[in-house]
């Protein structure tokens, strides 16, 4: 199955970094959020796109991780030739994360 | 336990005005804040005043007010906005000819200003984030403006202003004022500045938090978005915040809409700076109360940073662009004979371009190559080139050479479009906060 299956995200930015967050519609599927959307597998799904770090929040009482993107948005918001500068599309090009079924 | 309501009326500068005037008629609200600054707004603003030295405000601050004005005057209702941009007490002086020509007699109207710290930048030695020294720029240095807290505007509250015009505050600020005015809060009880800072940072988008931007059809469906209501914050002395909206309106109020927004660029949840707090949401309880109505409570915080973030904006460079669509059979294969074309010709006119960006929209302008090789090909695709330049114009040869693709490119392309435009960047530096003097300037209607 695909991250949209069983979690909803949202991205923001500041300057050349952009913040997704990842929300699991029902919590008990956090520990598939923790297990599969481990930063290497984030920076590798959105390889030509994040130049930098990839941290990770968790916020598991929440169901919930917090992605900060560094290097994401083609020098930063109010310079970027993108036609998306703020990289909010980005929230959905990871929900196409693939999490392997067990 | 005393509450009281505040309602956000705006979550940018372009937002919608009706929601706004159904918060201030029916929303039964303390306090209507609008945030309306992104982080480049000021610096388009100091230019528009270098124009015109009556201008610098929000081009959308007349209407908004003319339509709340009346009702929050009727309803007892206190505005708080940082519309003023590079002008808060011109903003003030549009809001006061305003209440005048409605009638609203003795309206008293505080303008907020000292966050505006371009001398001080100018005058050098502050090390910024971007890809050039402040000292560099000369007059392509357009504005400085350090991110204030709250105190001012309570202060203004504490004499009385109805409507507080500010530039640049932090957004949670709005919210975080008439908190600490109402109830009393010290400037050092950090956990309850936390907590008010949470309430800020949930409001401060607006319809973000009712259902905006939120739906996805199948996966998150939200009703009637174009009646979309924006939300009110209930608030306790406690700093207990329940997040709805006016009854009827549209959108929803669920704790998904309140989680995408408590997360919405704050990056580290235990330490979102802002001038009055290191707030800490990393232990945020979110409930629901009932239908729209979502309890979100446990926000906290520790002492503030020394100092104060500055956004310096800056005339970057210039971004000239071009579009071109094909379609129908091997509409994809003349796009990628287009973009090659285009390229050839930037090199062999001697287009002096910093960088270059081609791509196919409906293909891989968006996330590239990688991700978008799993799906098939489109009907139509639509090519896109655009390219830096240090002079204007120089990107407006970007452009033309995708229109001239008409005539000399591959058939059947069409409706093709060019623009250049001059880019301004923002980039970011500190300064300690015994720089930055800040003033409560109040007049009547």
């Amino acid at each position: 199955m695909q991250l949209r299956d069983i979690a909803h995200t949202r991205a923001g930015d500041k300057g050349n970094i952009s913040n997704i967050s990842v929300i699991a519609y029902d919590t008990k599927d956090y520990a598939l959020l923790e297990r599969f959307v481990t930063p290497e597998r984030v920076k590798d799904h959105l390889s030509g796109i994040v130049s930098g770090e990839v941290v990770r929040h968790a916020l598991p009482h929440l169901g919930a991780l917090n992605l900060v993107l560094h290097g994401s948005l083609a020098g930063g918001v109010t310079r970027s030739l993108a036609l998306d500068a703020h990289g909010k599309c980005l929230s959905f090009a990871l929900l196409s994360l693939e999490i392997p079924d067990d | 336990m005393r509450r009281i309501r505040i309602g956000a009326g705006a979550g940018y500068s372009g937002d919608r005005i009706e929601p706004a005037v159904e918060l201030a008629e029916r929303g039964d609200l303390d306090y209507l804040i609008f945030e309306c600054l992104a982080e480049r707004t000021i610096a388009l603003a100091q230019q528009a005043r270098m124009k015109d030295p009556q201008a610098g405000y929000d081009p959308l601050l007349e209407a908004r007010m003319r339509a709340v004005l009346p009702l929050c005057r009727a309803n007892g209702i206190r505005i708080l906005t940082n519309m003023g941009a590079a002008n808060p007490q011109g903003a003030a002086e549009c809001v006061r000819r305003i209440a005048r020509e409605l009638n609203l007699t003795g309206l008293k109207i505080a303008a907020v200003s000292g966050d505006d710290v371009l001398e001080r930048v100018r005058d050098g030695g502050l090390r910024c984030d971007g890809p050039v020294a402040v000292e560099a720029l000369g007059e392509r240095l357009l504005s400085a403006n350090a991110y204030i807290g709250a105190a001012s505007l309570v202060d203004a509250l504490a004499a009385g202003a109805d409507v507080i015009v500010c530039g640049r505050v932090s957004d949670p600020a709005l919210v975080l004022a008439p908190l600490i005015h109402e109830f009393g809060w010290a400037m050092d009880d950090w956990p309850r500045l936390g907590q008010g800072t949470l309430a800020g940072h949930l409001l401060e988008c607006a319809g973000q938090i009712t259902g905006g931007y939120f739906a996805d059809p199948g996966f998150k469906d939200v009703p009637d978005l174009a009646r979309l209501g924006f939300p009110i914050g209930e608030i306790g002395e406690d700093g207990s915040i329940v997040i709805t909206k006016v009854a009827g309106s549209g959108g929803k109020v669920t704790p998904a809409t309140c989680k995408e927004q408590l997360l919405y660029e704050i990056h580290d949840p235990a330490a979102y700076l802002t001038p009055d707090v290191i707030a800490d949401f990393s232990k945020v309880e979110i409930r629901e109360l009932g239908p729209d109505r979502v309890l979100v409570s446990g926000g906290t915080g520790r002492a503030r940073p020394p100092e104060l973030k500055v956004s310096v904006g800056y005339i970057d460079s210039y971004i000239g662009e071009g579009q071109m669509s094909y379609a129908g059979p091997g509409a994809v294969a003349r796009a990628r004979l287009a973009l090659q074309i285009v390229q050839e010709r930037l090199r062999i006119t001697q287009v002096r371009t910093t960088e270059l960006r081609t791509e196919m929209i409906g293909i891989d302008a968006m996330h590239g190559a990688a991700l978008s090789a799993r799906h098939p090909e489109p009907y139509e695709v639509r090519i896109r080139v655009a390219g830096r330049a240090d002079t204007l114009n120089e990107a407006i040869r970007i452009g033309n050479e995708v229109e001239s693709l008409y005539t000399c490119g591959p058939a059947g392309g069409g409706g093709a479009t060019k623009s250049a435009r001059e880019v301004v960047a923002v980039m970011s530096t500190h300064l300690p906060r015994d720089q930055v003097h800040t003033a409560v300037h109040m007049i009547e209607a």
